[in-house]
């Protein structure tokens, strides 16, 4: 099958890739520009660990074909920390404990920098139903509620 | 095993709570997981499976896929070692991972590997696996353990019974335990109320978020590299090189980031399979299991049906208790059965107690560990019948439990008597919580269990080595599943006095150490723990002695202290201080590298209770539950890093809620898996669970040099019998089998009203 050449914008940067139609974006993302971050854990958008933004719309990537992202400007985990200074969401995520295995992690955090960006004072339910869409097998999600309570908290704070 | 160096107080480092060295990876996406890893050249591997629950593989036509442009090598059964050139032949469990790797004769659970194939593309490899043509004829299947057990069910393999199995039962019957000690009918006897019930549990799935993932390498020389997502890359070390005929040394492993593992990653099924393909195409292959892959052949718990009888005295003594444990683990041997069993009734101090487990085969996925294999579904049923004694005689049930509760010097319902153990410590923190304390709401109810397990010591080696800076490097063998770096490195720099952020853990590949055992049991705080508090003590050892060629003074004149090399006495000479970075500096001009080393299999993993409340509210018309709140109270022996001790205890008793609730594996009539999804096969989500509480109880454990006990597994093992408790008394029915789904609860609320 012949490939398609697609165009897009990743993290702020102009890149290009050639896909199979049948490829999704997450394939792309890891597979074509090397961007592991993002992970898959089902392929059917049940999981939420290859959660990305996509023109400002949080999606899962495994659901969206690669092809889709002509055009388009899409955000993944490798683009949350801006040079060496981690967000917020990263070092309270640490600090907390907010993590054993860390592989749905980068989904999570990507999911609620989302939900931060909309509703900077959100309650512990809608912070809970926000992230039904990201699984977490080790944790309980108790240190990561907390960790993101405290954090939008701080930046609430900080302006 | 007693220690003579222990050290449980006046700690400077352990017990504190700093960040994870690794958090920095993880936060960002740099950390490298299974499936992250790529190779110059790299072919991609897919795997043709079984439709069928049981079925003859009458033939198996390739040639059609090997000729599909871009494929390499397909691979089947043929592929594999069955004799190896080195050893004496497989047989065993090595055998049984084979035939499980890829199926032979038989095709024995929906799901099974059949055939597998390279190619330049993963579409393309998937594209060849439709190319392949199996011939099958069809054959009856069974996946209940109760009729996989009954007379007239297909036989899954004629002769797999091994020794222990009385004569009489099905083939399908292959190990059987026993044990116990008193007159379990005497003491029933002397008992004023006796119950007996039984109760079944559905297998459920790990649920680790990280499918299985691995990049081998393996050329005709029989040198081989692999990179995988495992709990132990020494076992998969070791099972690749039998099951590929190789020599065990010549294949290096090492072990990926790993996204959960919780006992479904101790075993290995793709490594072995791109390894052959690899051989075959003489590329690097990387396989990526699909989600319903890891549904359909990876690693289930047993599903258990169990009947137990208690005997209790009006004032809440247990006289006797009996158990009959049977256990489905899939279509090979293995079901924990005896775990189950000796784990029953080990919370209490009972004069008259038997138990009684059977291995049993069907046509399931052979099942693997899952986080305390066997315990959670022994003290679902026990729990239940506790729970229905004190509420038949009015009794509190932390009391009984009190009453009745194992301790130090107990004989074990499994044989052997307690050392220093926190079980009534956990009751009594349970008893005073405030949580046990706060009156219900109308319509809820609630639950407590206690949980027992057996932790593990295992072969453990560990190096560490001092850079000249006065930093050190830990190699450890054992994949970090949740947090164990920052533990390691606490122990580390509790030994040698240096500030933790110097320290760096890093988990070794195979050729860099001695044979490390799988990260389970609970043992890596144990057992890693342990060997690298010996191996400071050993470069410490190392650090006193260059000291004492310094001071021209003897070595046993030297001792350690804060970070420094001092006298040991006055009559030793008067010398200042020498600190770690004074003697590492120049250790190379002083005798070499400072290096510290241990290796052993220590066996001193002490057991560890815990005791769980938990309040659950029941939605009657819809049979909808939900737990309203949630106390873990357990013995950690010694929290090093107690943040994430909390988390395990959070994590076990949030799987614990999914086992007890939803989670189940569904087999249609056809004995196919209706449900190998996370839509269908739901874990708590963050939107049903609510905050969960944690007390860490330490009760130092006397074969760990700080007290550590493992806590990894105990966490999971109350929850199922403590929430089955709450959910009980919220319905008003008892429930006796697990999940408590809508429609279980349904049933049973409509089954009471009908009366």
């Amino acid at each position: 099958m012949s490939k398609i050449h697609v165009n897009t914008t990743v993290n702020g940067d102009e890149v290009d890739f050639l896909c199979d139609p049948r490829e999704t974006l997450l394939d792309c993302l890891r597979d074509k520009l090397q961007l592991t971050g993002s992970k898959e854990g089902c392929g059917t958008g049940d999981c939420g660990a290859c959660s990305v933004v996509l023109d400002g719309r949080l999606v899962c990537a495994c659901l969206v074909l690669g092809v889709e992202a002509e055009g388009k400007t899409v955000d993944t985990v490798e683009g949350i920390a801006k040079g060496q200074d981690l967000h917020p969401l990263q070092e309270k995520f640490i600090k907390y404990a907010a993590l054993q295995c860390g592989i749905c992690t980068p989904g999570i955090l990507v999911a609620t920098k989302n939900l931060l960006e909309r509703s900077p004072n959100p309650t512990e339910t809608e912070v809970r139903y926000w992230l039904a869409g990201n699984l977490c097998r080790c944790t309980g999600y108790d240190k990561i509620i907390r960790a993101i309570m405290d954090t939008a908290a701080e930046m609430r704070e900080a302006g | 095993m007693a220690l003579d160096d222990t050290k449980t107080k006046d700690f400077k480092f352990v017990g504190t709570r700093p960040e994870r060295p690794d958090g920095v990876d993880k936060v960002t996406g740099r950390a490298k997981f299974g499936a992250d890893m790529t190779a110059p050249g790299m072919l991609h591997g897919a795997i043709l499976r079984s439709p069928h629950a049981h079925a003859r593989i009458l033939s198996i036509d390739t040639s059609k896929a090997e000729a599909l442009k871009g494929v390499k090598a397909v691979v089947t059964r043929a592929d594999f070692s069955t004799n190896p050139t080195f050893g004496p032949g497989l047989t065993g469990e090595p055998w049984n991972v084979l035939e499980n790797v890829m199926a032979g004769e038989k095709a024995l659970y929906d799901g099974h590997a059949v055939a597998a194939v390279a190619a330049t593309s993963a579409l393309i490899a998937r594209d060849a696996l439709k190319l392949i043509d199996v011939t099958y004829e069809v054959l009856d299947h069974v996946t209940d353990v109760d009729k996989a057990m009954a007379e007239g069910a297909p036989v899954i393999r004629e002769g797999a019974a091994d020794k222990s199995v009385p004569a009489g039962m099905h083939p399908n019957v292959v190990r059987y335990h026993d044990s116990g000690h008193g007159d379990v009918e005497a003491g029933f006897a002397e008992a004023d109320l006796v119950l007996e019930n039984s109760f079944k549990t559905e297998a459920t799935h790990q649920g680790y978020i990280e499918p299985h993932a691995c990049l081998g390498s393996l050329g005709n020389d029989g040198k081989g590299e692999l990179w995988c997502t495992t709990q132990g890359h020494w076992y998969a070390q070791k099972m690749c090189a039998a099951l590929l005929g190789l020599e065990t040394s010549q294949l290096r492993v090492t072990a990926s980031e790993i996204g959960g593992g919780f006992g479904g990653k101790t075993t290995v099924f793709i490594e072995p399979v791109a390894l052959a393909l690899s051989r075959k195409a003489n590329k690097p292959v990387k396989i990526v299991m699909s989600r319903s892959e890891v549904f359909r052949a990876t690693g289930p718990t047993a599903s258990t049906s169990m009947d137990i009888k208690i005997g209790m005295k009006k004032d809440g003594t247990i006289t006797a208790a009996s158990g009959v444990f049977r256990l489905q683990g899939g279509a090979f041997p293995g079901a924990p059965c005896e775990f189950t069993a000796m784990c029953a009734f080990a919370p209490y101090a009972l004069e008259n107690v038997h138990q009684i487990g059977y291995d049993v085969m069907s046509n399931r996925p052979k099942q693997a560990a899952y986080r305390a294999p066997g315990s959670p579904m022994a003290a679902f049923a026990v729990e239940s019948v506790i729970d229905d004694l004190c509420k038949e005689l009015g009794l509190d049930p932390i009391d009984v439990r009190l009453k009745n509760a194992s301790h130090k010097g107990t004989k074990a319902s499994f044989g052997p008597r307690f050392d220093d153990i926190g079980l009534v410590e956990t009751l009594e923190a349970a008893k005073a919580h405030e949580h046990y304390n706060t009156p219900l709401k109308e319509g809820q109810g609630r639950g407590i269990s206690c949980g027992f397990w057996f932790n593990h010591g295992g072969e453990t080696a560990v190096s560490l080595a001092l850079s000249e800076d006065g930093t050190a490097q830990i190699s450890v063998g054992t994949p970090d599943i949740g947090g164990s770096r920052a533990s390691m490195a606490l122990m580390a720099a509790e030994e040698l006095g240096i500030p933790y952020e110097h320290i760096r853990c890093t988990v070794a590949d195979t050729a860099t150490l001695g044979y490390n055992e799988i990260s389970h049991g609970s043992r890596v705080t144990y057992a890693s723990g342990l060997a690298t508090i010996k191996a400071a003590k050993d470069a410490v050892n190392k650090l006193c002695k260059r000291a004492a060629q310094k001071w021209g003074i003897p070595e046993d004149a030297v001792k350690w202290e804060d970070g420094c090399a001092v006298p040991s006495g006055a009559n030793a000479g008067d010398f200042d201080p020498l600190p770690l970075a004074k003697i590492t500096a120049n250790m190379g001009a002083t005798g070499g590298p400072i290096v510290g080393h241990f290796e052993a299999t220590p066996e001193g993993a002490g057991v560890s209770f815990a005791t769980h409340i938990v309040d659950a509210e029941v939605d009657h018309e819809t049979g909808k539950t939900k737990i309203v709140r949630y106390t873990v109270v357990q013995d950690a022996g010694k929290a090093i890093h107690p943040t994430y001790v909390e988390g395990q205890f959070q994590g076990g008793a949030a799987q614990g809620i999914g086992w007890a609730l939803n989670e189940e594996y569904i087999y249609g009539d056809d004995g196919r898996l209706q449900n190998a999804g996370f839509l269908d096969y739901r874990i708590p989500l963050a939107s049903d669970l609510p905050m969960i509480d944690t007390v860490i109880v330490e009760v130092a454990n006397p074969g760990h040099p700080y007290g550590v006990r493992g806590v990894g597994e105990t966490s999971i093992c109350p929850p199922l019998a403590a929430i089955a408790n709450a959910v009980s008394a919220a319905a008003g029915v008892r429930m006796r089998e697990l999940p408590m789904s809508p429609p279980r609860i349904v049933a049973a609320l409509k089954a009471a009203q009908d009366g």
